[in-house]
């Protein structure tokens, strides 16, 4: 059976993982604006001129 | 549109066009602004702004002047404004009142191709707001601005929003507090599962014992920072003697830890502790939703953000852009068109003509004559004004009004009717929990007895109701949002729902503040009278006359000799050989017995009332059946700063029970609704619309801001309401009676899990097992049934019309 507490503690392991990347997402701001980015993804790229 | 050939629309605004003299190839153009828009797009190859949206533009009929920015050269305000600053680059944000659809969002992310100096720009949607880094040796702050204002988005900058600059970020708290109960909560529940099927003895006791301490852990976080909000909120209705929902919730989330821990630690269950958890991550989400639709909106604006940040003070014939708080007593300013006067102050060249709508409710502009004074607040019209400043921002007569004690009392904590049944609920709860004890204690059962008490605290949690409010309100909010109607906070869906009295103001809340309707009665006139008539209304500036003129529209005038105009009475003069009078009745002279009062131009020509203009306000859309429908529930009172000219069309439409006054000033406006409230008893809600109001809407119990569309200025109120929304007031308010049914209903139905949970609890014998079936069961027919429910009375409301569409142009 010790090989389902290894699994234990891996599993958490990368939830927390999960758990930290949320955090960061949500300090570097990613979901202070819900509508824009919504939006932007449609807009086409036109080539560079510059 | 009934016919495209006669019918043109502005290929920026989509305004009627009315001539077809501003076109550039097939593109025609209501105004030149909107034309100088479209030519700078076209210039810099930005016109997918028009591919995006039909018409996205908003209409710019007024031109900046050259200098208007100039003050933000100087280093004292644009230091105020940049927010961060380096050898090679400043950031700053503005709030620009204009973005509402997606070509603006495009456009302002490529503005960099207008201005060469912009390195980068980002639209932050929801806020209104675009945040912008530019190279501050190739541009400058005004430059960027000037940028702005001429692709159409005129930066709100303000005096407020300066000396606020570092509140405006986010709070993101709640998702880092979502996001640490989901993460543990998830992990208990699966944790738990061992438990939940385990036979028993299955379980190696080594990993039972690795299970358990990582649950213990786990719910740790869950409670000492997720859980922190309710806590504190209990504590502090304690501290203020009132028992507010969240302390049965606390309480009941302290007894489930502390039993669960003791069950752990004796070794004689597992513990409720994947229960708590759920709940707080639940009851998060609830208070998330209900409070990200109001988030962004300023409902607390007062005078200073509708004032100008710098004025241009004139001294030893040089003319210096001076920060608002600097200008002194004596100073002297100029104001230009189309701007608002912050101070006091006495005319001492130009000619001024002043809108005071805002201020004091009067709908015509008023004329002021060199060495009168003129109030803050005001607006000038037209053309350059010299003035010198009799009393400062801060001294003002506008200003004053927020000295009222009104202004800065702290919000007394109003009882919610929920919070009211949270209380017996609890009540009752505890009665039961003891009950059960004292009936296992008389059997000699003691360990009964605290399972029993125990238990019963935990199933009763009233969190069932704080769901059921919470989702409620929150879809209720957001489909409010949807309509254009936003409440400060979930507590006013409550209050709107108990109103039952509504006072208005006229001036810009029923009645439109520009255009009035103009009626002529009498003889007929002929095509000569016309002419005269207009002709010599064209010599007058009286707003009347401009009025009056406008509704006869002759472009060919005859000359005008011998004439006179009595400062506001008439104009007299003689055209074609014709003696003409234009003016109020006593003007005129005894004879004319006017039947109805009202706005009126009587004419007199060669000795003869010929006839009458009849100037009257012009309601806003919808307005006349929406005080028809609310005649019937609600009793009504309308309260203006104007003069009673309007007062029988009022009366009219009012019915003879309203109370209609006039001429008020802001603070009998606001005597005025603490006097319903306290002589009779009665929950009042004030609508509208300018600095006059503010006072009113302040004391009353849900003051309502109708704003017009694209006017970034909002007195502080309760809630906001988009002008062309106003003929829905009554649906809203239905609705939001509807939405407290539907949380006691919803209640009701997940109450029904609670006593089945009591069954077992009281009994002794409610396993984690049941607890962890019953509570996500209870909240998710919570979340379905409150989300079906309010989407169901929308539409019986009929005010859904606007889903699926985030991004809803205007009109």
């Amino acid at each position: 059976m010790s090989v389902l507490i290894i699994l234990l503690i891996v599993s958490i392991c990368i939830s927390g993982g999960f758990l930290v990347a949320f955090l960061w997402s949500v300090k570097d701001g990613q979901f202070d604006d819900d509508q824009s980015p919504a939006q932007r993804i449609l807009f086409d790229q036109k080539t560079n001129k510059k | 549109m009934r016919n495209a050939n006669t019918i043109l629309s502005c290929y920026h605004c989509g305004n009627q066009v009315p001539d077809q003299s501003i076109a550039i190839a097939d593109k025609h153009f209501c105004c030149t602004g909107c034309k100088t828009v479209y030519e700078i797009l076209n210039d810099y190859h930005l016109c997918t702004y028009y591919d995006l949206n039909e018409k996205p533009g908003l209409a710019q009929n007024k031109v900046s002047r050259k200098e208007k920015y100039a003050f933000l050269d100087n280093a004292d305000i644009e230091k105020k404004l940049i927010h961060f600053s380096n050898q090679h680059q400043s950031h700053v944000t503005f709030y620009l009142p204009q973005i509402h659809c997606s070509s603006c969002l495009w456009l302002l992310e490529n503005i960099h191709k207008v201005n060469d100096g912009i390195i980068t720009s980002r639209v932050n949607f929801p806020k209104k707001e675009v945040f912008i880094v530019f190279d501050h040796q190739a541009t400058s702050l005004r430059k960027v601005v000037e940028t702005l204002d001429g692709i159409g988005y005129e930066p709100h900058l303000s005096l407020n929003e300066i000396s606020s600059k570092a509140g405006s970020k986010t709070d993101r708290t709640r998702w880092y507090k979502i996001g640490v109960a989901g993460f543990c909560f998830s992990n208990i529940m699966m944790m738990s599962f061992a438990d939940y099927f385990a036979v028993s003895n299955t379980v190696d006791p080594k990993v039972a014992f690795l299970l358990q301490t990582i649950i213990v852990l786990l719910s740790l976080p869950v409670l000492f920072y997720s859980a922190t909000e309710f806590f504190v909120s209990a504590w502090n209705g304690l501290k203020n003697k009132y028992l507010n929902i969240d302390l049965p919730v606390a309480l009941a989330l302290a007894i489930t830890f502390l039993r669960s821990l003791f069950e752990i630690f004796s070794g004689s269950g597992s513990g409720y502790l994947d229960s708590m958890s759920g709940i707080v991550f639940f009851m998060l989400i609830g208070r998330w939703l209900q409070a990200r639709t109001y988030q962004t909106i300023a409902f607390d604006r007062d005078y200073k953000s509708f004032f100008p940040i710098a004025l241009n003070v004139v001294k030893d014939d040089r003319i210096t852009p001076t920060e608002i708080s600097k200008v002194k007593e004596n100073d002297l300013i100029q104001i230009y068109s189309n701007e608002i006067i912050p101070v006091d102050a006495i005319l001492s060249k130009g000619n001024a003509k002043i809108d005071y709508s805002f201020v004091s409710g009067e709908s015509l502009p008023v004329q002021v004559n060199i060495g009168e004074i003129i109030y803050a607040g005001g607006k000038q019209l037209e053309g350059l004004l010299e003035l010198i400043v009799v009393k400062e921002v801060s001294q003002s007569y506008l200003t004053n009004l927020w000295n009222n004690p009104v202004f800065t009392k702290k919000e007394p904590i109003k009882k919610s009717t929920y919070d009211t049944i949270g209380k017996y609920f609890t009540y009752v709860v505890l009665a039961l929990g003891f009950g059960a004890g004292l009936y296992w204690y008389g059997r000699g059962e003691v360990t009964l007895m605290w399972n029993a008490i125990t238990t019963v605290l935990i199933v009763a949690c009233p969190c069932a109701l704080l769901l059921s409010e919470n989702y409620t309100n929150g879809n209720i909010l957001r489909i409010f949002g949807l309509n254009k109607f936003y409440l400060r906070s979930p507590e006013m869906i409550e209050r709107l729902s108990k109103i039952n009295h509504i006072v208005l103001d006229k001036t810009g809340t029923i009645t439109q503040t520009n255009g009035a309707n103009v009626r002529y009665t009498g003889k007929v006139l002929s095509k000569e009278f016309r002419r005269i008539i207009a002709s010599l209304l064209n010599q007058s500036s009286h707003p009347a006359s401009k009025l009056a003129a406008g509704f006869l529209n002759e472009k060919k005038l005859s000359k005008v000799v011998h004439y006179k105009e009595i400062e506001g009475q008439g104009i007299e003069g003689w055209v074609e050989e014709h003696h003409i009078k234009l003016g109020s009745p006593a003007f005129i002279g005894g004879a004319y017995h006017p039947e109805k009062p009202g706005t009126k131009v009587v004419v007199f020509i060669d000795g003869e009332i010929v006839g009458e203009f009849i100037i009257s306000n012009k309601y806003r859309f919808g307005v006349t059946k929406l005080i028809q429908s609310l005649k019937k529930k609600y009793s009504l009172s309308l309260i203006s700063g104007d003069n009673d000219t309007e007062l029988q069309n009022i009366e009219d439409l009012l019915g003879k029970d309203s109370e209609v006054l006039f001429n008020q000033s802001p603070q009998e406006k606001l005597e005025y609704i603490s006097q319903l409230q306290r002589k009779h008893d009665r929950q009042v809600m004030m609508i509208g619309d300018g600095l006059n109001d503010a006072g009113a809407l302040k004391q009353s119990n849900l003051g309502i801001a109708v704003v017009d569309a694209g006017n970034n200025f909002t007195p502080s109120s309760d809630g906001i309401i988009e002008a062309s929304k106003l003929s829905q007031l009554d649906a809203f308010i239905q609705y939001a009676i509807t939405g407290k049914k539907i949380v006691l209903f919803t209640f009701a139905i997940s109450a029904i899990y609670n006593v089945i949970g009591l069954y077992f609890a009281i009994q002794g014998i409610l396993s984690p097992v049941i607890a962890a079936i019953l509570m996500p069961c209870s909240s998710i027919t919570i979340i379905l049934l409150t989300y079906g429910l309010t989407e169901w009375a929308a539409e019986r409301h009929g005010i859904k019309e606007l889903h699926n569409q985030p991004f809803p142009n205007p009109d």
